[in-house]
């Protein structure tokens, strides 16, 4: 039986047009699963910083990170699997608050999650909450009961505990 | 002083020593065919106009496969760029260096739908190396230095330039341009030289082997490691099998040699990889085509598995030994580390296991037997060709049951020779090729095996061959089918022959003639080896030999889809 497992991986690529889309590309031709992906840039301009979510075996996520290293556009990558990392997403929700009463709730349960209510409208508010994928999702089912009108999730991003970094080596 | 972009392009050009290029002008090239015109004009480059940017992109491959330059080849932005696409991807499967140019729309275009615009990046991006467009006038030359050195560095492929027709006509300060002797890429550094703890790990697992076998492909051909790998075979003193990419990497005289592996393999081929215990894979990625159903694949075998590509390893079958790097530098260093061991293959263990390979050799799996009252046979005609060359021709092949039978029965004994479309099986390859293989080699014998089908495809080169003289022998083994789709057809869809027939097949001679070459008919066993003779001879024409074959031929042996490599179907 081959053991399906969650890997992140760190990826920084080239800052160019195109980048994304050669990995983007090659997880769609070669069939493997993207659960969320997130890119911008970093303090260095010619440098991207990748954060991907996959699933596969062992097998699979070998040739993920082969193939993904060949794509010259990538300059180094780690997947964070093998390291010990924090993983954090950022989640913004807008809630039904269709009386006082749901108000007070959506407050409540907000305080409990540490998420902040952002913005607020006639019968809406919009919350703020940053977390691992098990706190974000707990916080969707706690607030199921409001009405979600919309959720937006920036996807994981990921980075290696203690003073370990993911970065280009100077060569001299 | 200023230089153009197409100017630039072509001092790109000429520090690359580029001395031929394929391809086909259009709107968005238009500058940069003007400086090819001067390049004619001084005699530094020569630029081959084929009728299709196909043809070009082919030729291109063809002049690259049997040489040991890459193949360039320059088309126009939108149609002249997608029909381009196919010989790329097929590069791309092959691993051949090739440097595509493509025109572009003007920059302040790009995005507006604008006349022959097509985002060829984009559409590239999935079977290239690598892709470029260029924005800067001043990026052009480091990216040319680039897309060489991607194409034909680490595990060779084709590295696509796309640049718009704006940039080609601005102009910067000669003083400004210089091209770049060296580059680096900080993503990019292929290992070549293996890791040194694996190759001793392989060198010890070879030692304890009884049933040993060298399984090499055409990474050892585009290595240019031959040598290496027949020094190597020679030590061990093993079984070698060659795939379809690597035939002619080891000779096909030598007495090791048991033939090509995979679907259309030798019977002693595929039973001595399923028999073995250490199976040497050299240069080769465990295709399909050469494992048959995984699960039944070498049930016995540990894997020592050699390649640039880290990708290949492990990709279809789990390497235990896997030895990234150049065969041509990792081959000498593990034939040393086996040598210093102080333990060799057991010998009687080797004895017994040649015992039992000769005899799967006993079958004769390749036998056939040409009657004279009976239609040609197309492995009769290539056996002649190859006894009437001695073996020693360039021969080029479409796809299909010809590439097949050609395969088999051309015996190879050097490398490069074989110029086929493996990987992505591209009917239309042969001809295109064969004109890059004859211009990289005016004066040796250059044949292009193909079918009736396949010839069809890319037919319009022949008029290529006319303005350039290519004196090539197309050997067009026509059977009136697309002969391995009704093969198919007749093994596993009860014979239904869907859209098989070629019917309304054109006369071939009269075409031939038409584009004005020497067109010949062949009909009867007795006249096949005459009228290759008398292609061959004649060494300023090309001659189509249009050959009547059995309509109803079988490629044999054939490991069917889904059964194991112990159990071919031998007729």
């Amino acid at each position: 039986m081959k053991t399906i497992q969650r890997h992140t991986i760190s990826i920084l690529l080239e800052n160019e047009s195109g980048a994304l889309s050669r990995v983007a590309g090659l997880f769609s031709a070669r069939g493997y699963n993207i659960e969320s992906v997130n890119v911008s840039m970093t303090n260095d301009p010619s440098l991207s910083r990748m954060t991907l979510v996959t699933c596969g075996d062992e097998q699979t996520i070998e040739q993920i990170i082969k193939q993904l290293n060949k794509l010259v556009d990538v300059v180094k990558l780690m997947d964070l699997a093998e390291h010990k990392h924090i993983e954090r997403e950022l989640m913004m929700v807008k809630i039904a608050a269709k009386n006082i009463e749901a108000c007070a709730a959506i407050k409540r349960i907000a305080d409990i999650f540490r998420a902040r209510i952002i913005d607020i409208a006639n019968k809406t508010y919009t919350i703020e909450v940053t977390g691992g994928q098990a706190k974000i999702e707990a916080f969707l089912e706690a607030m199921n009961d409001h009405g979600i009108q919309e959720v937006v999730r920036s996807g994981a991003l990921g980075i290696v505990r203690g003073s370990a970094t993911l970065k280009v080596d100077e060569k001299a | 002083m200023e230089l153009s972009g197409a100017e630039i392009f072509l001092e790109c050009l000429k520090a690359e020593k580029v001395d031929t290029i394929f391809g086909y002008p259009g709107g968005a090239v238009l500058f940069l065919y003007d400086a090819l015109e001067k390049a004619e004009k001084e005699n530094t480059i020569r630029h081959i106009l084929a009728r299709h940017e196909q043809g070009a992109v082919h030729a291109a491959e063809g002049y690259a496969k049997s040489t040991d330059k890459p193949g360039v080849a320059i088309v126009t932005s939108g149609p002249g760029a997608t029909n381009a696409v196919t010989g790329i991807a097929d590069a791309y499967m092959d691993s051949v260096p090739l440097v595509v140019i493509t025109g572009q729309v003007n920059r302040d275009l790009i995005g507006r739908d604008a006349f022959q615009e097509i985002d060829i990046v984009g559409i590239t991006r999935p079977c290239v190396k690598h892709n470029f467009l260029v924005t800067k006038l001043e990026e052009l030359a480091p990216t040319m230095k680039k897309a060489f050195y991607l194409a034909t560095s680490g595990r060779p492929g084709p590295v696509l330039v796309d640049i718009p027709k704006d940039l080609t006509a601005e102009k910067m300060a000669k003083a400004d341009f210089s091209y770049p002797e060296t580059i680096t890429i900080r993503s990019y550094d292929p290992t070549t030289k293996g890791h040194p703890k694996q190759i001793r790990a392989a060198a010890k697992l070879i030692a304890q082997a009884k049933k040993p076998i060298i399984y090499s492909g055409g990474g050892v051909i585009l290595s240019r490691a031959a040598e290496e790998l027949i020094a190597f075979s020679h030590e061990l003193d093993c079984p070698v099998t060659n795939t379809l990419m690597g035939l002619g990497a080891y000779p096909a005289m030598d007495k090791q040699f048991i033939g090509m592996l995979g679907m259309h393999g030798t019977y002693e081929a595929n039973m001595a990889m399923h028999g073995a215990d250490v199976v040497i894979a050299i240069g080769a990625r465990f295709d399909d085509r050469v494992t048959g159903k995984l699960s039944k694949f070498c049930p016995d075998a540990k894997f020592i598995h050699i390649d640039i590509d880290p990708s290949s390893i492990s990709k279809n079958v789990s390497a235990d030994i896997p030895i990234v790097g150049d065969v041509k530098a990792v081959l000498p260093r593990l034939l040393a580390e086996y040598c210093s061991l102080g333990e060799t293959i057991d010998a009687n263990a080797l004895k017994q296991w040649w015992r039992q390979v000769d005899e799967w050799r006993g079958q004769d799996s390749l036998a056939y037997n040409q009657k004279d009252d009976e239609p040609i046979m197309a492995q009769y005609v290539i056996d002649t060709l190859w006894q009437l060359t001695e073996g020693d021709a360039y021969i080029t092949s479409d796809v299909g049951q010809h590439q097949m039978w050609a395969a088999q029965y051309y015996k190879f004994n050097k490398p490069n020779r074989w110029i086929n479309s493996g990987g992505l099986g591209t009917m239309g390859f042969g001809l295109p090729a064969a004109m890059g293989v004859q211009l990289a080699h005016p004066n040796e014998t250059v044949a292009c095996i193909t079918g009736d089908g396949s010839i069809q495809m890319c037919i319009q080169e022949l008029a290529t061959c006319n303005q350039y003289q290519l004196p090539l022998n197309i050997i067009n083994l026509n059977n009136g089918y697309l002969g391995m789709v009704r093969q198919w057809q007749e093994f596993f869809y009860d014979k239904r022959y869907a859209m098989s027939y070629m019917d309304a097949l054109p006369d071939f001679v009269k075409l031939a003639e038409a584009y004005g070459h020497v067109g010949m008919k062949i009909e009867r066993p007795c006249d096949v080896e005459g009228a290759l003779k008398e292609a061959l001879s004649m060494k300023d024409r090309l001659v189509f030999l249009d050959i009547i074959t059995k309509p109803e031929g079988n490629v044999f042996p054939m490991i069917p889809a889904g059964a194991g490599q112990n159990e071919m179907k031998l007729k």
